[in-house]
């Protein structure tokens, strides 16, 4: 199929437009046409497996259009085995995200899916574009629809958290665009060609000075997102302040944008910098710090939503340690997590979303004992709990250890401090299910808290399914990752001395 | 000295100022001679349009002229005036600024019950300065046109005669202006003194002769850059912006801001990067402080207002940072950047303003503020009117230099031109800036989306004061803006035709 990954990366922008026609008082029609088209946005998306052959170098489904030729601009997109795996992550959540909404829509339903849908449009976009300054275009898109949906749709801090995020993503994201250029220039001085094409980027040498430079303001714009501490603290405001789906987005897959950004830009254009010991060890600190601070801020929570939230700081270390482990092992475990996080940390958020809606409250000490009036609620949880935590036979545990199997490689004290994280890990996570799902029933008011609906159960669901797929056979994403990783490794092991 | 002659390429020279005046003077010769009724300002509004199509057509015959013409530029009247790209660019700007003044004017006006035909005149009168002050190759044909200009703005900012606030304006902007004006007439004179012509030519052959260590050089364009610094608002000569352009009528606070600034820059393009070029040394320190102020001062004086249009002033400034930043890159891509700025600039401002226009409502007299002055006065307009709202927001993307917009596009060419020229000191700092503006802007959008209305607002849901020019001037330039942002191809190729012909 010529144009599959367009087809896909516009479907949702189709939508947008769908309900942008559609009169504000046809909020049911609004909230139809979004699901129906966030729907066949990821059905669309499941073509692309068919047609994408596993183990084959560079980018396949390549699709190329002349856009802004005097700067050397294209629409140039393409996929190999990372971005499959991020792309059918990012349809799959938009699409329940999309539908956990279903009885919020109201009046003011028409800017929440328009929103929605393009934000879908530029997830999708970030991880299919092959041309820096489309790449640009599009991670600046994903901040906008985000600011509405946290500061129209939000908590009570809603306008402070929509803007502090929006701010601190943009500075970040600014500085990776002066990266962005100087790269331009350099290849333009060695080839004579101005041309924001990756894949001709990479042919570029460069100063080691001008290298390590353009590697800092990369990771500005990355490291923001992920968020690596200390860039931080937009997270807990963000997730806590938006609605359950806006927290779904922005933890699945908005801050996967950031560990891409490191694994499909910064390694494979500046394998110098990457690899200069210093920036390595400096990397590998901040996630250090990362796993072991957001792991020890989970155990002081009282903020069921907060919790989550800050485990994300946590599970993101981990990703970008097995990043800067720069080694196979390290950099297909980063991959394969960032998918286990996008599952677990989805499913995390719809079940406090659930309970908000029922409870109106998040403060985990009114919890206690739900087990007993929502089994079914407090089995996915555990299912979740137990993802997120890497327990053996669901998906967490393929990642962690792959990464820290991978970190263990290059040393033994990385590994050792991440095992420390995933210890806390468990901790906090077992504790808050045990606080929150276990003992007597301590309020009468969750007596009649009604266990998971029909179409809650239906959205919870294929992320269940997943988190015990990949757990007991993770062996399809190996495959996808493994030939894409193994360039990247390649390439940087052509540059070591 | 040559005899006075008149050909037919003075005549193409001449001929959209001579129509923009010769209309000016029959705007005002139907006032006295039709009965002052409402229907026939109205109809003063139809026959403005009209001339503006005249205009149109005129500079359409000069731009089918230069493309014929060798080196793309047709001097006129030995050597005093020229119609190339540049001045063609500034004209189309300043023709489309007029346009959307007369299209947005008179629903305000007929609010503050100073619907007069002198209005339209005026307006004439400032686009014919201004069409000087972008095609005169020649110190007092430039100067006249600066002083036309700013004679017609002086009193278009005081028009409405009841309001104090609009008197003030007119006299501060009256008096600094007339001292800014009095910096560039001296600045002249020592140029006319060095060279002994007032031709540009002859002055840039002077100043290359006698070098940018020469004492009269340098007091020559550090006056002239001080004065010229004032026409558009750089900090420090910035203090009459604010309340010029608070007090002023909100369509004439459009016109200041988008033509007279796009005039002003057209006046700075000429004179250094053209005839002053070599006198680079003297020139790019001063504007490098103006630029890295105005972005300070802009920003952070935004920040903190509540009235809108001082609001706009403060980020107009910055945005007159990132334009002169242009200049301190000194090359094509820096002149290609001012000029793909100064465009964008113009078309978010216009619509930004026809948005703020249509806000005025009439206002009890007990009240100390005007309805449609505060930001407040933004609150839940969303829910009253969303599709002005979203547009607003889109306008509001662009100013703040988000993409897809065009807005984007213009931040993008000035920082690959600082970059490209290796000012990467100020490269950061204006990149920098962007999350400012991106904060002060999105005040507006909160505002207008974020917060619940005053309980006291939601019963009393008053329209707009929108009209079919104003809806026509918002959604023209919204749309645009998105347009450019997506597909900027044809924007470039023209800034790329024009930088080729900057003399």
């Amino acid at each position: 199929m010529p144009h599959l990954l367009s087809l896909v990366l516009f479907l949702p922008l189709a939508g947008l437009l769908a309900v942008l026609a559609i009169p504000t008082t046809q909020w049911r029609a609004i909230r139809l046409t979004a699901n129906f088209f966030s729907l066949l946005t990821f059905l669309a998306s499941l073509l692309i497996p068919a047609f994408f052959h596993i183990g084959v170098p560079g980018f396949q489904m390549v699709e190329r259009a002349s856009w802004i030729p005097t700067i050397g601009a294209q629409y140039l997109i393409g996929i190999d085995g990372i971005s499959l795996l991020l792309v059918l992550l990012s349809t799959l959540i938009s699409a329940l995200a999309m539908w956990c909404s279903w009885n919020n829509a109201s009046e003011r339903g028409k800017l929440y899916y328009a929103m929605l849908l393009m934000l879908e449009t530029g997830v999708l976009g970030v991880f299919l574009s092959l041309d820096l300054f489309l790449f640009y275009l599009f991670w600046d898109v994903v901040l906008i629809p985000m600011y509405f949906i946290i500061g129209i749709y939000g908590g009570p801090r809603r306008s402070y958290a929509a803007i502090k995020f929006f701010v601190y993503t943009l500075l970040g994201s600014v500085f990776m665009l002066l990266g962005f250029l100087a790269l331009y220039f350099q290849y333009a001085k060695q080839f004579g060609v101005y041309t924001f094409d990756l894949t001709k980027l990479i042919q570029v040498t460069l100063d080691p000075a001008i290298e390590k430079w353009i590697f800092f303001a990369l990771f500005l714009g990355f490291a923001v997102k992920v968020p690596m501490f200390p860039f931080h603290t937009w997270l807990p405001d963000a997730h806590v302040e938006a609605p359950t789906a806006g927290s779904v987005l922005l933890a699945s897959l908005l801050l996967k944008m950031g560990t891409y950004g490191f694994i499909r830009f910064s390694l494979p254009l500046l394998p110098r910098a990457s690899m200069e010991p210093w920036i390595v060890n400096l990397m590998v600190t901040l996630s250090l710090i990362a796993i072991i601070y957001g792991a020890l801020v989970c155990l002081t929570q009282r903020d069921w939503k907060k919790l989550i939230a800050y485990s994300s700081v946590s599970h993101l270390g981990f990703c970008t340690l097995g990043i800067f482990a720069l080694n196979q092992s390290g950099l297909s475990g980063s991959v394969i997590q960032q998918v286990n996080h996008g599952i677990s940390t989805a499913l995390l958020f719809l079940l406090v979303g659930f309970i908000y809606e029922r409870r109106h409250s998040r403060e985990i000490s009114d919890f206690g004992g739900l087990a007993q009036v929502m089994p079914a609620f407090a089995t996915v949880f555990a299912i979740a709990v137990f993802s997120s935590a890497g327990l053996p036979l669901l998906n967490g545990f393929i990642g962690d250890f792959t990464i820290l199997s991978g970190a263990f490689a290059v040393n033994r004290i990385w590994a050792g401090v991440g095992v420390i994280g995933l210890i806390l890990g468990a901790a906090y996570l077992l504790w808050l299910y045990q606080r929150t799902m276990m003992g007597p029933l301590k309020y009468e008011a969750n007596r009649f808290l009604s266990d998971l609906s029909i179409r809650e159960r239906l959205i919870v669901f294929p992320l269940v399914i997943l988190a015990f797929a990949i757990g007991i056979y993770p062996r399809p994403l190996f495959e996808a990752v493994s030939s894409p990783v193994q360039e990247i490794v390649e390439r940087l092991n052509s540059v070591r001395f | 000295m040559a005899p006075f002659s008149y050909n037919a390429t003075d005549h193409l020279a001449l001929l959209p100022p001579i129509l923009m005046a010769l209309f000016a003077c029959a705007i005002m010769l139907l006032d006295v001679l039709s009965p002052s009724a409402e229907s026939s300002r109205r109809g003063t509004v139809f026959f403005s349009l009209l001339g503006m199509t005249f205009v149109a057509y005129s500079l359409a015959l000069q731009i089918r002229a230069v493309t014929h013409a060798p080196g793309f530029a047709i001097p006129a009247f030995q050597g005093s005036l020229i119609i190339d790209a540049l001045s063609l660019f500034t004209n189309g700007l300043v023709w489309f600024s007029t346009v959307i003044l007369l299209l947005c004017a008179y629903r305000y006006l007929e609010i503050a019950h100073e619907h007069r035909s002198e209005f339209y005149a005026l307006a004439f009168f400032a686009e014919c300065g201004m069409y000087f002050m972008a095609g005169a190759v020649d110190l007092i044909a430039l100067f006249v046109g600066l002083e036309t200009s700013a004679l017609a703005f002086y009193i278009l900012v005081g028009f409405t005669r009841a309001n104090r606030q609009s008197n003030e304006a007119a006299l501060k902007y009256l008096l600094l202006g007339a001292m800014a004006s009095g910096f560039v007439a001296y600045g002249f004179s020592v140029l006319y003194g060095i060279s002994g012509s007032t031709q540009l030519s002859e002055v840039s052959k002077a100043v290359v002769r006698r070098g940018s260590a020469d004492p009269f050089v340098i007091l020559a364009v550090v006056t002239i850059a001080v004065g010229l610094l004032f026409k558009i608002a750089g900090v420090p000569f910035h203090t009459w912006a604010p309340d010029a352009y608070d007090g002023a009528p909100t369509p004439v606070t459009a016109h200041i801001a988008v033509a007279s600034k796009v005039a002003g820059f057209a006046v700075l393009i000429r004179l250094l990067l053209g005839s002053l070029a070599s006198a680079r040394p003297i020139w790019a320190p001063i504007l490098a402080v103006t630029a890295v102020a105005s972005l300070t001062v802009g920003s952070i004086a935004a920040l903190t207002q509540d009235r809108l249009k001082r609001f706009f002033a403060y980020s107009s400034i910055a945005h007159a940072g990132y334009i002169l930043l242009g200049f301190l890159a000194d090359s094509d891509d820096g002149r290609r950047g001012i000029l793909i700025y100064v465009f964008i600039y113009a078309l978010m401002n216009l619509g930004a303003f026809a948005f703020l226009i249509s806000l005025r409502r009439p206002g009890s007299a007990a009240d100390r503020h005007t309805p449609g002055d505060l930001i407040g006065d933004l609150r839940g307009l969303s829910k009253r009117h969303p599709l002005q709202a979203a547009l607003f927001v889109v306008l509001l993307l662009s100013l703040s230099g988000l993409p897809p917009t065009a807005g984007f596009l213009a931040k993008y060419f000035i920082f690959i031109a600082l970059i490209n020229t290796g000012h990467i000191t100020l490269a950061v700092i204006a990149a920098a800036y962007v999350a400012v503006s991106l904060y002060f802007y999105f005040r507006l959008v909160r505002e207008m989306y974020l917060l619940e209305p005053r309980p006291a607002e939601q019963h009393t849901v008053e329209p707009l004061a929108s009209s079919l020019g104003i809806r026509l001037a918002l959604g023209t330039t919204a749309g645009l803006t998105l347009l450019i942002g997506l597909y900027p191809e044809p924007l470039l190729r023209l800034a790329f035709l024009v930088t080729g012909g900057v003399p």
